[in-house]
């Protein structure tokens, strides 16, 4: 099964460039990433902009409504995404735990719909 | 079918379906799939039963005839011949052929179910309905009566609970060793949560009540023997046992709750004290005393006394210290001040007590507001109230 791993934190809580702590957190991803390319899990994954760059676009009755900022304000926002092939739920969770961003945010798990290609 | 054969069925049924769904879900891969097969099982049993008797072996005679049944199932869905792999991977996964089908094996696959029903990703209140709905055999109607709310709603819960399972893809399976006992924390809540809905409560149907309280019982037990170095599990059962042991005298002839030094003593099942106590001794020599464990070493000195008066205060005194290290619960320290009371005098115990009330958030805790009534409170893992299901 592919599940989605969104990567929620406070951005304002997140390391510094600069700092030392910024560069173990960084490093800690290079090797998650490594690990998971290597032993074939890995399908996609990459970090976002922080929401100051976000827009949100809505459709209503032909009308484009362009907003500057999230689709939602939360304390929490959405930082990146993984998307890996897991056996069931408790492997999901065991790598989702080891996601860096675990330690002060928090990992959404969400199984990715596939359609049946019957 | 005449009544008594009806009635021997239906215990046959209530007996055996708990175990017979694990087995059928594990077999047929899908919790729904699985039920739908005990009922057609179920329906056949009520055909030929009267006739053939009831077999030797029920439980196997119900994983034949469910599996078989739900074969014929997926071969008359329209779809048939997109089934032929799922027909095949039933097959596949039935064998050994259900008559080889012994007890270690139901059991085992009754405890990965348990690992399933109660897995962290579910909320609590759809691991407890999962719970008694796939291990203890419970109907939807009597489960949704002990927990006091519609049959529809219950019904519902369950439907999301499975939905859930079959989505997220929570596994079927006891896990590894390094988070076994992590997990096992968590289906232990579950058990005794259960029970105390059971034990604790005094409004609902009280013979569905007790069903839950021994639901419980039996499914810790089962624990015990497929984990017996778990001194948790060990634990939680004889403090299962030792409370359950004076469920006759918790209640007078006018239904109102008994503290338990006015129970009267001679009521108490003394051959589940002493089941109890064998549980607890078992637990001790694994010398790893976590909170259940201690909770029924507890239970155990009141098991164990002949009054109120002659029981050994000091000892539960320091048995409370252990856990107040371990838990921090200010229902802890409330008891533990009511045991000084007890061991020391009513003034040592009233000097705790306000210390209890000026440092732990007490005000939601009715026990409190009633005054203490010495140690007979149920304990709850967190202080939690009632879980509103």
């Amino acid at each position: 099964m592919q599940y989605a791993m969104l990567i929620y934190s406070d951005e304002a809580k997140e390391p510094k460039p600069g700092t030392k702590e910024f560069d173990d957190y960084m490093g800690a991803y290079f090797a998650f990433s490594d690990e998971v390319k290597k032993n074939g899990m890995f399908q996609f994954g990459e970090p976002l902009e922080g929401v100051a760059a976000a827009t949100t676009v809505q459709v209503r009755d032909g009308q484009t409504v362009t907003i500057d900022g999230p689709f939602a304000e939360t304390k929490e926002q959405l930082g990146g995404l993984y998307v890996l092939e897991c056996k069931d739920l408790d492997e999901a969770i065991e790598f989702a735990k080891r996601i860096p961003t675990a330690k002060h945010g928090s990992i959404e798990i969400r199984p990715v719909l596939k359609f049946d290609q019957e | 079918m005449t009544p008594s054969t009806r009635e021997a069925a239906a215990r046959v049924f209530r007996d055996h379906s708990g175990r017979v769904l694990a087995t059928l879900i594990r077999q047929l891969g899908d919790f729904d799939r699985a039920e739908d097969a005990l009922q057609d099982a179920l329906t056949r049993a009520l055909e030929t039963w009267p006739e053939a008797g009831i077999p030797d072996e029920p439980a196997a005679w119900l994983i034949t005839t469910a599996r078989n049944k739900a074969i014929d199932r997926l071969r008359r869905e329209s779809n048939f011949a997109a089934k032929q792999n799922e027909i095949r991977m039933t097959v596949e996964r039935s064998t050994p052929a259900p008559d080889d089908e012994n007890d270690s094996d139901i059991a085992d696959d009754q405890l990965k179910l348990m690992f399933t029903a109660c897995h962290p990703a579910l909320s609590m209140e759809a691991r407890v309905a999962l719970t008694l709905r796939t291990l203890g055999g419970l109907t939807t109607r009597e489960i949704a009566r002990a927990f006091l709310v519609s049959e529809a709603t219950m019904a519902q819960r369950l439907v999301r609970a499975k939905k859930k399972i079959r989505l997220a893809g929570i596994p079927y399976q006891v896990p590894d060793a390094p988070r076994l006992a992590e997990r096992l924390d968590g289906v232990l809540a579950v058990l005794y949560l259960i029970f105390n809905e059971g034990y604790a409560a005094s409004a609902g149907d009280a013979l569905v009540r007790h069903e839950l309280s021994s639901e419980a019982i039996r499914l810790s037990k089962l624990v015990c023997e497929l984990a017996p170095g778990e001194p948790e599990a060990l634990g939680l059962t004889a403090l299962m046992l030792l409370h359950d042991a004076r469920r006759d005298a918790r209640v007078s002839d006018s239904g109102e709750l008994v503290t338990l030094e006015e129970q009267n003593r001679d009521l108490w099942d003394k051959e589940q004290i002493f089941l109890g106590l064998t549980y607890l001794h078992r637990a001790m020599r694994l010398r790893r005393p976590r909170p259940y464990q201690l909770q029924a070493a507890i239970g155990a000195c009141h098991a164990s006394a002949p009054s109120a008066e002659a029981t050994n205060w000091t000892r539960i005194v320091e048995l409370y210290d252990h856990l107040w290290k371990l838990t921090a619960s200010p229902i802890v320290a409330l008891n533990r001040a009511a045991a000084i009371g007890m061991a020391r005098g009513p003034e040592d115990g009233l000097k705790e007590l306000e210390q209890v009330a000026a440092n732990g958030n007490l005000s939601d805790y009715y026990l409190l507001s009633r005054g203490a009534r010495g140690p007979s409170a149920p304990l709850r893992p967190t202080g939690r109230g009632r879980l509103r299901l």
